[in-house]
């Protein structure tokens, strides 16, 4: 009985947490942006702002449901759906300390690949549904990077794989006792990172909905709470690919004096705000430019790290 | 400097004299018409001005290469045009040769009862939308032209909006209505037309995309529309539609009067600032043969760089931003807000002071005004190396920038563009080096040159002109020359006060110039400056009124936006935000 209140405390838990730390994070993002561009950012609701999330939630929720009459309804609906669920779904797999994760799943990294893999329908599906030339070429944009950088997603990941001899993102936590592997695979950490920016468009990978090219790319139609998921979709998916990174190259939970719990979340925190950093850094690439850094240079420098990672595992 | 402005005003008018001589030797028929501002101005017909300006482009050495101006002049109630040709609508083109530093006005007369005239858009390929413009607001027609469609006015106005007869006010006019039938009409009227505006729908073996750029997008500066005919994401063709940001402003000169109109100005390159108010000012000043004391000279040298840091900062900041960089214009409008501080403190407005007066400025410096600006200058010393890592040295933005939207040099003059897109191709022409007003000739700056004529040198040369800027800047706080900040003329206007509650002369003149304007001597003038996006002027003609007959504005970013297609073609989408972002435009200085 005890255990089936401790799975659904996890499980609501986590799910609660996950969202209310992505749409905290919009807030985060604002304020951080705020203070490294010489400007406050939302200081207004409640202290430090903190309010904003309410204020932009209960506006949002507010706002008519409207799907243009020229759109293909029923897609229309589902695509932000799939944006949000399949998140979601993903952080479902991440192991935050013992004890603590929805599923422990032996294929987990191979879930969590799956489901990043599946967010790409959202895009396409939200672009195809709106009946719109800019969503339209967000869309393209969309589906074309987020294949590319699929690729090398999944690529940066076999040497953390080869190292730690398993897809059990928990075993994978252990295997790091002695030394993390951000060390013996440094690379692939980098194409990860690259890569999961990329998964989760944005800057300067924001291509999709690149805002001075296409007003608004794929979400240009959406509004209230579908736009709304998007938005939070986006955001659970910066923590998602940040969380990733703590479990495979950071030791996840591993760390001394301070909770295992306060550990990961720590870890997590610097790289979501190294991923605000790059926002605010970098200008966007052009769509072919981005293709071809993707093919040229990433997926040679990981098929690289994995012979390497191969033969050095080997002997 | 008295000497110095009188040797080389001299000089020009003997340089002017020449070219006309060597027209008269090719075409005896021209008639010359003496102008205040020296600029040679010839009268040709309808039948040779194809033949005359052909010939000053081509035929004669050194050429005129850059149709630099195309208006008319509606004359049909001008009371003093003695030794004029008759005239009820007059064709003025304004040319400019590099090499000779020097204009030339060609004047076409034609009749009320026959408005034709044969388009000269195969020559300078930059007339097209001249002559668009010319059609829409006075009815006249260009023969052969190549897009016989409206530019500026909607294709369902009726009326010709720069003619004498066409109201000025709304009042003057029938309360507006909108029924629905002629509501319909005009939903008609926008609907797309690729065939109207020169694309076609489909290729050999694809159908074109067509997107809609504008006239609401977060890129284009304004209300400015693109209509892009995409293969893919590349672009085979582009199209700029330009007027939605029309609002009278040649118009209002003829309504306003002479120094009530100055505020106005301000607002054409709204960045600009005072720097507009600059050749409008010039222009009535030597009309009126008012000359202004060195400290005025200065002190609009002085504001004039101060607005064109302004305006670069903020072009600086959204090229950046328009390649998807975030935090540039948030850094540069801090410091942009601290040139308003002190603009405020100086003129009391902030970004439209309208601070030049007829004659002068409106006060003389307020105590200790050169401290903040000492102050501005030493911070952007430092800033700007830090700008110029952030931005022009990210290896992303130089991805973006480079190798795209170029031009040469020749293409450029071709289609009248001047200004930072001018010498972003390495071209060394700058109005005030080469044709200095204002004092310009005193202050040792240097002239910041591109090599590519690509976006990335037109960004380069913008921000290394800030540095320059501030060099002029800082000279100007050095050797600020003492002096009246208004000059001793009655048609100074407003007069200087000092003296109106003392004698009756002068609160008489006071009265009247602060009431009706002051009536400036009838005569024609225009002089061109370097203003922050080309070349800009406004071409005056005074009947001897309180109000002017006809106040033409040139405007620098009219011609830099045809040029859009031409740089656009083969492209890719995000290449053409890069290109708009570079031109530097802003819709009021396009559309007046």
């Amino acid at each position: 009985m005890s255990s089936i209140t401790a799975n659904i405390l996890n499980v609501v838990g986590i799910l609660v947490f996950v969202v209310a730390s992505a749409a905290m994070l919009t807030w985060v993002e604002r304020r951080m942006l705020g203070i490294w561009q010489e400007r406050y950012g939302p200081n207004r609701v409640g202290p430090f702002g903190i309010l904003q999330v309410a204020a932009d939630m209960i506006k949002l929720l507010m706002k008519e449901d409207w799907v243009p009459p020229f759109a293909d309804r029923f897609v229309f609906v589902v695509a932000p759906t799939i944006a949000m669920f399949v998140v979601v779904a993903a952080y479902a797999v991440i192991p935050m300390a013992p004890g603590i994760g929805v599923i422990d799943l032996n294929i987990g990294l191979l879930f969590f690949l799956a489901m990043t893999s599946l967010s790409a329908y959202s895009v396409m599906f939200g672009a195809y549904a709106s009946d719109n030339k800019y969503a339209l070429l967000g869309g393209l944009r969309a589906a074309a990077q987020m294949l590319s950088y699929e690729v090398f997603l999944g690529l940066s990941l076999m040497g953390v794989v080869m190292l730690a001899g398993t897809f059990n993102l928990r075993e994978i936590v252990l295997a790091q006792q002695e030394q993390w592997f951000v060390i013996p695979q440094f690379l692939a950490m980098l194409l990860f990172f690259i890569a999961g920016i990329a998964e989760s468009h944005r800057t300067p990978f924001d291509l999709p909905e690149a805002e001075h090219e296409l007003t608004a790319g794929f979400h240009t139609e959406y509004s209230g709470m579908k736009f709304g998921m998007f938005f939070i979709g986006e955001y659970v998916s910066v923590l998602l690919t940040a969380s990733m990174m703590v479990v495979l190259f950071f030791g996840g939970w591993l760390g001394p004096v301070l909770p295992p719990l306060v550990w990961f979340l720590l870890k997590t925190s610097i790289l979501v705000l190294l991923m605000i950093l790059i926002r605010g850094a970098l200008p966007r690439p052009r769509y072919d430019q981005l293709m071809a850094f993707g093919w040229k240079v990433m997926l040679p420098l990981a098929m690289i790290n994995l012979v390497v990672t191969g033969v050095l595992v080997l002997v | 400097m008295t000497a110095t402005t009188l040797a080389s005003s001299r000089g020009s008018s003997a340089r002017a004299a020449g070219v006309v001589a060597d027209l008269l030797k090719v075409f005896p028929d021209l008639q010359v018409q003496n102008t205040i501002d020296d600029m040679p101005t010839v009268w040709a017909t309808r039948e040779s001005v194809r033949q005359v300006l052909a010939c000053l482009k081509r035929g004669l050495s050194p050429g005129y290469s850059m149709l630099y101006d195309l208006t008319a002049i509606d004359e049909r109630v001008r009371a003093n045009r003695r030794g004029q040709p008759a005239s009820d609508f007059t064709v003025v083109y304004q040319l400019l040769s590099f090499e000779r530093n020097g204009f030339i006005r060609i004047k076409v007369p034609l009749r009320d009862n026959d408005l034709h005239i044969e388009t000269i858009s195969d020559i300078w390929p930059n007339a097209n939308w001249y002559e668009r413009e010319c059609r829409d607001m006075f009815g006249i027609c260009f023969d052969n032209h190549p897009t016989p469609y409206p530019l500026i006015m909607p294709a369902t106005w009726h009326g010709h909006p720069l003619r004498k007869e066409h109201p000025a006010r709304a009042t003057e006019m029938e309360p507006f209505s909108l029924p629905d039938e002629i509501q319909d009409q005009e939903q008609e009227a926008l609907r797309f037309d690729p065939a109207k505006w020169g694309m076609t729908r489909h290729g050999d073996s694809t159908d074109f995309m067509f997107l809609n750029l504008g006239p609401n997008h977060p890129s284009v500066h304004g209300v400015f529309r693109v209509a892009l005919q995409l293969d893919g994401e590349e672009i085979v063709d582009a199209v700029p539609d330009i007027g939605y940001h029309h609002r009278g402003a040649e118009k209002m000169g003829e309504r306003q009067a002479w120094h009530s109109y100055m505020p106005y100005t301000d607002r054409v390159d709204y960045l600009g600032g005072v720097m507009n108010n600059l050749p409008y000012v010039m222009a009535i000043e030597k009309m009126a043969g008012i000359e202004v004391s060195d400290r005025v000279k200065t002190i609009r040298v002085m504001l004039s760089e101060c607005f064109r840091i302004q305006s670069h900062f903020l072009f600086f900041g959204t090229f950046a931003q328009d390649v998807g960089q975030m935090s540039p214009i948030f850094y540069i409008f801090t410091d942009r807000e601290m040139m308003f501080n002190i603009i405020e403190t100086i003129t009391g407005g902030r970004m439209h002071p309208s601070w030049f007066r007829i004659g002068g400025v409106a006060q003389d410096l307020p105590r200790g005004w050169d401290i903040k600006l000492r102050e501005f200058i030493k911070r952007m010393r430092k800033n700007m190396p830090h700008y110029r890592s952030m931005v022009l040295n990210n290896r992303i933005l130089k991805q973006r920038t480079v190798g795209v939207g170029v031009y040469d040099t020749a293409t450029a003059i071709e289609w009248g563009v001047t200004g930072g897109g001018l010498r972003a191709t390495g071209f060394n022409w700058d109005m005030r080096k080469q044709i200095p007003y204002s004092g310009y000739q005193n202050f040792d700056f240097d002239i910041p040159l591109g090599i590519n004529g690509d976006a990335y040198d037109r960004a380069l040369v913008r921000f290394e002109e800030i540095i320059q800027s501030l060099r002029i800047i800082e000279q100007c706080l050095d050797h600020m020359p003492e002096g009246p900040y208004k000059a001793d003329h009655p048609l100074t206007t407003p007069p200087p006060k000092e003296r109106t509650m003392r004698d009756i002369e002068t609160l008489i003149h006071h009265f009247v110039h602060e009431s009706w304007g002051p009536a400036i001597p009838a005569g024609e003038a225009c002089t061109p400056i370097e203003a922050t996006k080309g070349l800009n002027s406004y071409y005056l003609v005074s009947d001897g009124n309180t109000t002017s007959y006809r106040t033409r504005i040139r405007t620098p970013s009219f011609a830099h936006l045809q040029m859009i297609p031409e740089m656009c073609r083969g492209m890719m989408v995000a290449d053409v935000i890069a290109i708009i972002a570079s031109i530097d435009f802003v819709m009021a200085d396009v559309d007046r």
